[in-house]
């Protein structure tokens, strides 16, 4: 579980996030949606201990973020950035197994490069395994930052923007894996996502921000409604039922 | 993330370690005086000529070679830029001006303490400042620009000093001096390439940035702190015992990411074998080009690293 009390964070004097409050239960799948700037990455950084704690407390599993080491913290939860740039010379192979340093400290076991092979494979990297990430595609290279906080096989795994760049083949291979491992393992998942039709189709629930703020937050079909959508993003859209699932026509 | 065991994998390991020990060789029958294999078991003085002389001049130059190409590898992986070396980023000046004040004011002082406080100073003077990792030119730029600075403060103490000619001695790699006695410390970089070896993998994450590295369980700020005291470590320790070497930090470490990429684990071991070969190479040259005069290592291998470092960098776009 991760419990988020009493959060608030400022950059010199700017508010960025006031006072947030939120606990994700064990297992399943929530997206956090929003327009730039509200804070979502944010969030992230700080439940990722990637920002350190101004105001209030964040526990994973009874852990405090802010006093946990490191070390132990990085078995229990992982992030994919949403701005991760690559630049150094690796191989994909090479990243991803990287995802496994927090369980080993570098030694590789044969389970581990099982684990990593599985990762691969499963973002459809194994082809590509031998290259280096300079030579990859923008969505080649977000496949293998994911891959790569796949293989650090924690609990908890928080990803901002995981669609990026991705084709809409990949991105539903993506959020289809997301969503089994959340079903099969129990493990929980964190998503920054602006498709908000992908939010409808694979989340269990739906944290809506906007200015440092929590606004809203339920389960899809309660949450992706006209006007639920329309204080959030601030204009008006029609929803769609289709098989049981809202569908925005945002675009529209 | 391969096998610790891989240093060398597959037969170029072989070639290589082939080619460095017939450098070695060589360079313990190379010098001004004559010293033909065959008088070694029958004249005492050709055996001391060569423990006393040749062979820690030999082991002096394959050591500062191999500690100044990971001490490279190490200051470009942290402050990710491909561009800074010791001899360029303030931190050979610092440990010079280190070992400058130190023979002011307690002229006294053992070697191992010059070093010492040497690398203290360089270490002092390589946190003092710091610089956001995302100008990729900006940074080699201020590390010249602050390596000037603090040379020029070495220049004018040791001119106000009268030591000037000391200073130079420090500024020009030189391993005519070597002796028996006299190198000894430099096994301490050994020390600090064994040192990067253990930390490989930690170090390589770093240079994926302060996000993932906290993310991967690593406390960045230690990371950095260990780093810096490798870097320091060594260059206080060449520039003590040899004087400043151009380049090998820069030339090695960009050669191994070239071919090898930047799993430190995968090209540790051949940074610090093609530091030391293109040392050892280039002193052996320095002995034979203007027979029987000596020209100092750095002066070869500011041509050589310079020649080597245009092509590189040529080659790149
Ligand atoms: N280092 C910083 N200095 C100043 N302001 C910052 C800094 N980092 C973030 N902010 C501000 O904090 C607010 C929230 O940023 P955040 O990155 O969390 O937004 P987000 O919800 O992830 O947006 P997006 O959808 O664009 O990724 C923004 O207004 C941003 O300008
Ligand atoms: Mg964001």
């Amino acid at each position: 579980m991760i419990r988020i009390e009493n959060v608030s964070l400022r950059i010199r004097a700017t508010p960025i996030l006031r006072d947030i409050n939120l606990t994700i239960p064990k297992g399943g799948v929530v997206a956090l949606i929003g327009p730039n700037g509200a804070g979502k990455s944010s969030l992230l950084s700080l439940i990722a201990r990637l920002r350190p704690l101004q105001q209030g407390t964040i526990h994973i599993d009874g852990l405090p973020v802010d006093r946990t080491p490191g070390p132990e913290l990085a078995r229990v939860v992982a992030i994919l950035r949403q701005d991760s740039t690559v630049a150094s010379r690796l191989k994909v192979r090479e990243l991803v197994g990287f995802g496994r340093f927090p369980h080993g400290r570098g030694r590789l076991t044969a389970a581990d490069l099982e684990i990593v092979d599985q990762a691969l494979a499963r973002f459809d990297l194994t082809d590509l395994a031998d290259r280096f990430l300079e030579t990859l595609s923008g969505g080649q290279r977000q496949r293998a930052l994911v891959a790569m906080a796949f293989a650090q096989d924690t609990d908890y795994l928080l990803l901002d923007e995981p669609l990026n760049n991705l084709d809409m083949h990949h991105a539903r291979e993506l959020m289809r894996s997301l969503r089994a491992i959340a079903d099969t393992r129990a493990r929980t998942m964190v998503i920054v996502l602006h498709d908000v039709n992908q939010a409808s189709a694979y989340a269990d629930r739906i944290v809506a921000m906007q200015n440092g703020r929590i606004i809203a937050d339920a389960a899809p079909l309660d949450l992706l409604t006209p006007d639920t959508l329309e204080t959030v993003f601030g204009f008006r859209m029609r929803v769609e039922i289709i098989a049981g699932k809202p569908f925005v026509l945002h675009h529209l | 993330m391969t096998s610790a065991f891989s240093i060398f994998p597959s037969r170029r390991g072989v070639v290589a370690t082939l080619g460095l020990a017939a450098l070695g060789v060589l360079s313990l029958f190379v010098g001004v005086s004559p010293l033909p294999p065959g008088r070694l078991l029958r004249d005492p003085q050709a055996l001391q000529l060569l423990v006393v002389s040749r062979l820690p001049r030999t082991l002096a130059a394959l050591l500062a070679g191999a500690g100044l190409a990971i001490a490279g590898l190490i200051m470009q992986t942290l402050a990710r830029n491909r561009f800074v070396e010791p001899a360029t980023a303030g931190t050979a000046q610092s440990a010079e001006l280190g070992i400058l004040l130190v023979t002011l004011l307690w002229p006294a002082a053992a070697l191992p303490l010059k070093t010492l406080i040497a690398a203290g100073t360089a270490l002092f003077l390589a946190t003092a400042h710091r610089l956001p990792p995302t100008q990729p030119f900006l940074v080699p730029l201020f590390g010249i620009v602050y390596g000037g600075v603090i040379g020029a403060a070495a220049t004018f103490a040791a001119w106000q000093a009268g030591l000037l000619q000391f200073l130079s001695i420090w500024t020009s790699g030189d391993f005519s001096g070597v002796l028996r006695g006299r190198y000894e410390l430099l096994w301490l970089a050994a020390a600090m390439v064994a040192v990067a070896w253990v930390a490989a993998d930690r170090l390589t994450i770093m240079a994926l940035g302060r996000d993932a590295a906290i993310g991967l369980g690593i406390d960045p700020a230690r990371m950095m702190q260990l780093g810096l005291v490798i870097v320091s470590v060594v260059s206080a320790l060449t520039v003590v015992v040899v004087g400043m070497i151009p380049f090998v930090g820069l030339v090695v470490p960009n050669l191994a990411a070239r071919l090898i990429g930047d799993n430190m684990r995968a090209t540790l071991g051949w940074v610090a074998f093609g530091g030391a070969t293109l040392v050892l190479g280039c002193d052996i040259a320095g002995r034979l080009i203007r027979f029987p005069y000596e020209i100092p290592v750095g002066t070869v291998m500011g041509v050589v690293g310079g020649i080597l470092f245009l092509w590189l960098l040529l080659r790149r776009s």
